[in-house]
């Protein structure tokens, strides 16, 4: 156990784990495929957890990392590994997915092969997009993903399903064609620099690119992620393909793939391209959207008469806080936006499996059609209860803590963005409290609605992690804060010692800034003092003499 | 062994694969008449078997030129570049007469002239891309084209195969005189028709008469505009693609264009780049206008056949990408890609054709709704082919993008390269609505004739190709991209672009640095 957590074997493995099952899945019977499913995530599960053990906290590096190469003639490798924040994602995942092929028993009743192997695909291609310390590795997961979260939607979604499924695939893979076109100059800038193709990240890090192609690079980077993410106004596919998608699916999105955009900037867009990522203008808009996005999101939220369209507009309201906790480049203000993330995936997961259940009882998402579940369906009233106030961000759930980060840090520098983004935690309550309302506490008036029975035990067991999580990081977020800190501080270093000011605009080729990343600029200061003392003792031994 | 042309027995060494496909063409020709006599029903499938050892032989001979044969400068090229791409051609004849035992059988054209006519195209390709002279491009286009006119025209008793060949003739014919006139301008200037003379005439500035070489490089890049599809020159590929058998679709969309492009990358972006400032504006505007026109009209296609067909032609805007790159990674990206086309259009058209049914009467979207579920392993093949054709990772149609967008970024064709990835976004469109279609509806419900052994190999073959490039394509890479450098004259043109770096890091990313 030990040796397998200590060597690089460990992230592939949980690669091909998915794999395997999908392939298992596709072969096996029809009717066992949901139990080859289940077992496949749980075993990912069970293989993943102890990672949050060994992670090592105390350092930035990438661990467990591995690189093998794989097609040497372009530098591209298989090069995988985890730090503070690929960790806690890749945690995410494994978390969820269980309760998602849980949830999905009583949903998806055909084709449960296709259905079961394309989570498992999706599962695979989510968690090599959280690993790939290769931009061509990167580019295959976050490709591959798209297919089977097409097929998901296109199948098992609801009435608008193709066109949702379809209105997804295209605006997700307009962004990343042209971020394909940025890796491809990259590539291009790494040969002229160093006289190699190379896809690899830390290859590519020690480019140096004039200022002004920065921005451009990471217009197409960030133009891929802000879709994703999604950033206003590229949101318009989120609310078609939440709500379309079978519950399985809307999990998924919200819970997972959304921030995969967020963990693109992290990763990708801000480190390579440090110059254009802190420039004033660049960040006025990135803010200026993210607060766009919590207000308005709010706003349409509050009108939706669909529970599942109201909740995906939340997402879309949630995620513009944590780009503004990314943007505000403050070390609290990255760890809540990464808190936040995984809070967001495990409130907003809950709420769309909560949806789904009432749903798979009567086939209505309407939440005039619901009014005191409460006295019928008492577990349910409780969970709805809990989970809407962690996605509010009441002290002592989850939600709290990352959004507090969040509105701290962004308050050192940009006090008036965290003033009016705090109006987006009061329009939050005035959304989700009235719809809580309306579904667990008004009179029961429907006679549809008596009948309604509680959540049985598959249902509690799906929502239980869930609902301790919320409280669990609601109470002691300290773990989750101590492995996400040394990458969010090294991050920053990072950028605010390679950016500068577009004026400084050289032309191509010319360096504008040094070739080594900061770190090992930070050895070579650290060797100098140390030299000079050398050669201080040796003039005293000379004196001496 | 070194040939140095100085014997006619060696253009017979050289053009060794030719020859034993000439041969088995003829022989096959032959037999089918004295099996056949004067009966009118079709004969077995012995034909097409006999073609496909020729195939095989052929390759076999190539693959011998490949590792034993050097040869000098002469009127046939015997570089790595010629051999590579008839490795490519080779391979898009064996599947395409894998895929047509069964197509031909099916709809009662199982007659030994098909299996003959489709090894003599084949000679007219490899001549083609073998030609180091004007003329010989001029013979091998012509012995490639009227065996194909004669193909797409074949299923006699459908008029829409009778017009499609009777079109394309026509415009063929038409594109054939563009050529020649070109090659009258280019030998009236010159006085030479050897490609390699005439460059050294452009070169030492010995040539007069400038309008008219300018002139005649435009009308050969006509002609060659025509053949490969080029919009605005394409506008015959839909229909001659439509109405042509099934069989034959696949053949000539991956066969023609090979060749084609392959002889125009030898004459433009090796013999003729001391004139690139002249021609790689054009090929531009061809490249931008290939990319963006089809993929729009396919948008709108509800035949799947004619869908493809101007896929087909949009293929050719991305790879002339390639050919205004203008370097040896750019022909080495076109051999790529070609290899990867021809796998994934074969792939494509031969489940187009078995799902079409007798007399192709199931060729629309509508067709194909439910297919996925009724027969999986048509779904999944088409699937996997159509991904391809999108550029989709893990098939080798994403690394044959990245490898021209590669090819354009290296060459400073940036907006060349933005457009690509735009275009892209546009097939997608068109390639998913085949993928919902199959998968998301259902209701289609003709029968699809099940499949015969040798279909299921091709397919078989064509799947696995598909994703080995796309997932493990090094091998392939390292080859093609010696293939572009080995090429007539390649040295002088255009230096390679790859400088090995002498402190490369043994392992530059485990346990590296964290932002």
């Amino acid at each position: 156990m030990g040796t397998l957590y200590g060597t690089h074997w460990i992230l592939t493995l949980l690669l091909a784990v998915p794999l395997t099952g999908a392939v298992a899945c596709l072969v096996g019977p029809e009717r066992r495929a949901r139990w080859t499913a289940l077992a496949t995530t749980l075993v990912a599960l069970a293989l993943s957890l102890p990672l949050f053990w060994t992670f090592s906290t105390g350092t930035a590096e990438f661990q467990n990392a591995a690189s093998f190469p794989w097609i040497e003639r372009w530098g591209i490798s298989y090069a995988v590994g985890l730090d503070g924040i690929s960790l806690l994602m890749l945690l995410l995942t494994t978390v969820l997915m269980p309760l998602v092929v849980a949830g999905s028993f009583s949903q998806i009743g055909r084709r449960e092969r296709a259905f079961y192997a394309s989570l498992l695909i999706l599962m695979m291609g989510m968690l090599g997009v959280f690993v790939s310390l290769d931009l061509f590795l990167f580019y295959v997961f976050w490709e591959v993903m798209l297919i089977p979260m097409y097929m998901i939607i296109g199948i098992w979604g609801g009435k608008r399903r193709i066109y949702s499924a379809v209105k997804f695939f295209l605006f997700t893979a307009a962004g990343s064609l042209l971020m394909l076109v940025a890796i491809v100059a990259l590539v291009h800038l790494h040969q002229q620099q160093f006289g190699e193709a190379s896809f690899a990240y830390a290859d590519l890090l020690r480019l140096s690119i004039p200022p002004r192609l920065q921005l451009w690079l990471f217009g197409a980077f960030g133009l891929a992620f802000a879709i994703k993410v999604p950033l206003f106004p590229l949101h318009t596919w989120l609310p078609d393909a939440h709500v379309e998608a079978p519950t399985a699916g809307s999990v998924i999105l919200a819970g997972i793939l959304l921030k995969m955009g967020v963990y693109g900037f992290l990763r990708f867009a801000i480190p390579l391209f440090p110059s254009a990522a802190m420039n004033r203008g660049v960040i006025a808009v990135i803010l200026l959207l993210g607060l766009i996005g919590i207000v308005y999101a709010a706003w349409v939220a509050a009108v939706q008469p669909d529970a599942k369209k109201l909740i995906a507009y939340t997402s879309v309201a949630h995620l513009g806080f944590v780009m503004l906790g990314v943007f505000a480049l403050t070390p609290q203000s990255l760890e809540g936006a990464i808190l936040q993330m995984v809070n967001h995936g495990i409130s907003t997961g809950a709420l769309f499996l909560l949806i789904g259940m009432i749903y798979e009882r009567r086939h209505t998402r309407l939440i005039a059609d619901f009014g005191g579940l409460a006295r019928v369906m008492p577990f349910f009233a409780m969970a709805l209860t809990v989970v809407a106030l962690s996605s509010i961000g009441l002290p002592g759930t989850n939600g709290f803590v990352g959004e507090f980060l969040i509105l701290v840090g962004t308050f050192q520098r940009y006090p008036v963005v965290a003033v009016l983004a705090t109006t987006g935690v009061i329009f939050a309550a005035a959304y989700m409290l009235p719809m809580v309302q309306r579904i667990i506490l008004n009179p029961l008036t429907d006679d549809a609605n008596r009948e309604l029975s509680d959540l049985d035990g598959r249902e509690r067991a799906v929502l239980a992690p869930l609902l301790g999580l919320i409280l669990l990081i609601g109470v002691y977020p300290q773990p989750f804060l101590d492995r996400i800190s040394p990458s969010v501080n090294s991050l920053i270093a990072y950028v605010e010692a390679r950016a500068v000011p577009m004026e400084t605009d050289q032309e191509p080729g010319i360096p504008a800034v040094a070739f080594e990343p900061a770190r090992r600029e930070g050895d070579q200061r650290a060797a100098t003092p140390h030299h000079s003392d050398r050669l201080l003792e040796e003039e005293r031994g000379e004196i001496g003499r | 062994m070194i040939l140095d042309f100085s014997s006619n027995a060696d253009y017979l060494v050289a053009l060794l694969p030719e020859t034993l496909l000439t041969l088995a063409a003829l022989g096959i020709l032959l037999a089918d008449v004295f099996r056949r006599g004067d009966r009118p029903e079709p004969s077995g499938a012995w034909a097409a078997y006999a073609a496909i050892a020729g195939t095989l032989v052929a390759a076999g001979a190539n693959l011998w030129l490949l590792l034993e044969v050097d040869a000098g400068p002469g009127l046939v090229a015997v570089d790595g570049y010629r051999l590579a791409a008839n490795f490519v051609l080779l391979s898009g004849t064996l599947l395409a007469l894998l895929f047509a035992v069964d197509y031909q059988r099916r709809e009662s054209m199982q007659v030994g002239e098909f299996y003959a006519l489709l090894l003599l195209a084949t000679v007219g390709m490899m001549v083609l891309v073998a030609a180091q002279d004007l003329l010989l491009i001029f013979l091998g286009l012509e012995l490639m084209s009227i065996a194909v006119y004669i193909l797409t025209g074949f299923n006699r008793t459908d008029p829409r195969s009778a017009e499609a060949g009777l079109k394309y003739f026509l415009v063929g014919a038409f594109a054939s005189a563009f050529l020649l006139y070109g090659i009258a301008l280019l030998y009236g200037v010159t006085g030479n028709t050897n490609i390699a003379d005439v460059v050294d005439r452009v070169e030492t500035g010995s040539a007069e008469g400038e309008l008219m070489l300018l002139a005649g490089v435009l009308l050969l890049l006509i002609g060659f505009a025509y053949k490969v599809a080029a919009v605005p020159f394409h506008m015959w590929a839909p229909d001659a693609y439509e109405g042509a058998p099934t069989s034959v679709t696949g053949y000539m969309a991956v066969g023609v264009k090979t060749a084609a492009f392959v002889a125009l990358l030898r004459v433009f972006s090796v013999q003729l780049a001391p004139a690139a400032d002249f021609w790689t504006g054009i090929v531009w505007w061809l490249a931008m206008l290939t990319m963006i026109v089809p993929n729009l009209v396919a948008l709108v296609q509800n035949n799947v056949k004619r869908m493809l067909a101007y896929s087909s032609v949009a293929h050719a805007g991305y790879l002339l990408v390639g050919v205004a790159a203008g370097t040896a990674f750019g022909r080495a990206a076109a051999l790529f890609y070609l290899a990867v086309y021809t796998l994934m259009t074969l792939g494509a058209f031969a489940i187009l054709g078995l799902v079409a049914g007798k007399g192709d009467r199931h060729m629309n979207l509508a067709d194909f709704r439910g297919l996925g579920w009724r027969r999986p392993a048509l779904g999944l093949g088409l699937l996997i082919f159509l991904l391809s054709l999108a550029g989709f990772p893990p098939t080798g149609g994403f690394v044959a993008k990245l490898y021209i967008l590669r090819a354009a970024i290296d060459a400073g064709q940036v907006t060349l390269a933005v457009t690509l990835v735009l275009a892209s976004l546009l097939s997608y469109y068109y390639y998913l609505r085949v993928v919902w279609k199959m998968y998301f509806e259902e209701g289609a419900d003709h029968a699809v004739a099940s499949t015969s052994g040798s279909f299921r190999l091709g397919a078989a073959l064509c799947a696995a190709g598909v994703l080995l490039l796309g997932l493990l394509p090094g091998p392939v890479l390292r080859g093609f991209e010696r293939a572009g450098s080995d090429i007539v004259g390649g040295a002088a043109a255009t230096a390679t672009i790859e400088v090995p770096r002498p402190d490369a890091p043994a392992n530059p990313t485990a346990g590296g640095p964290a932002p």
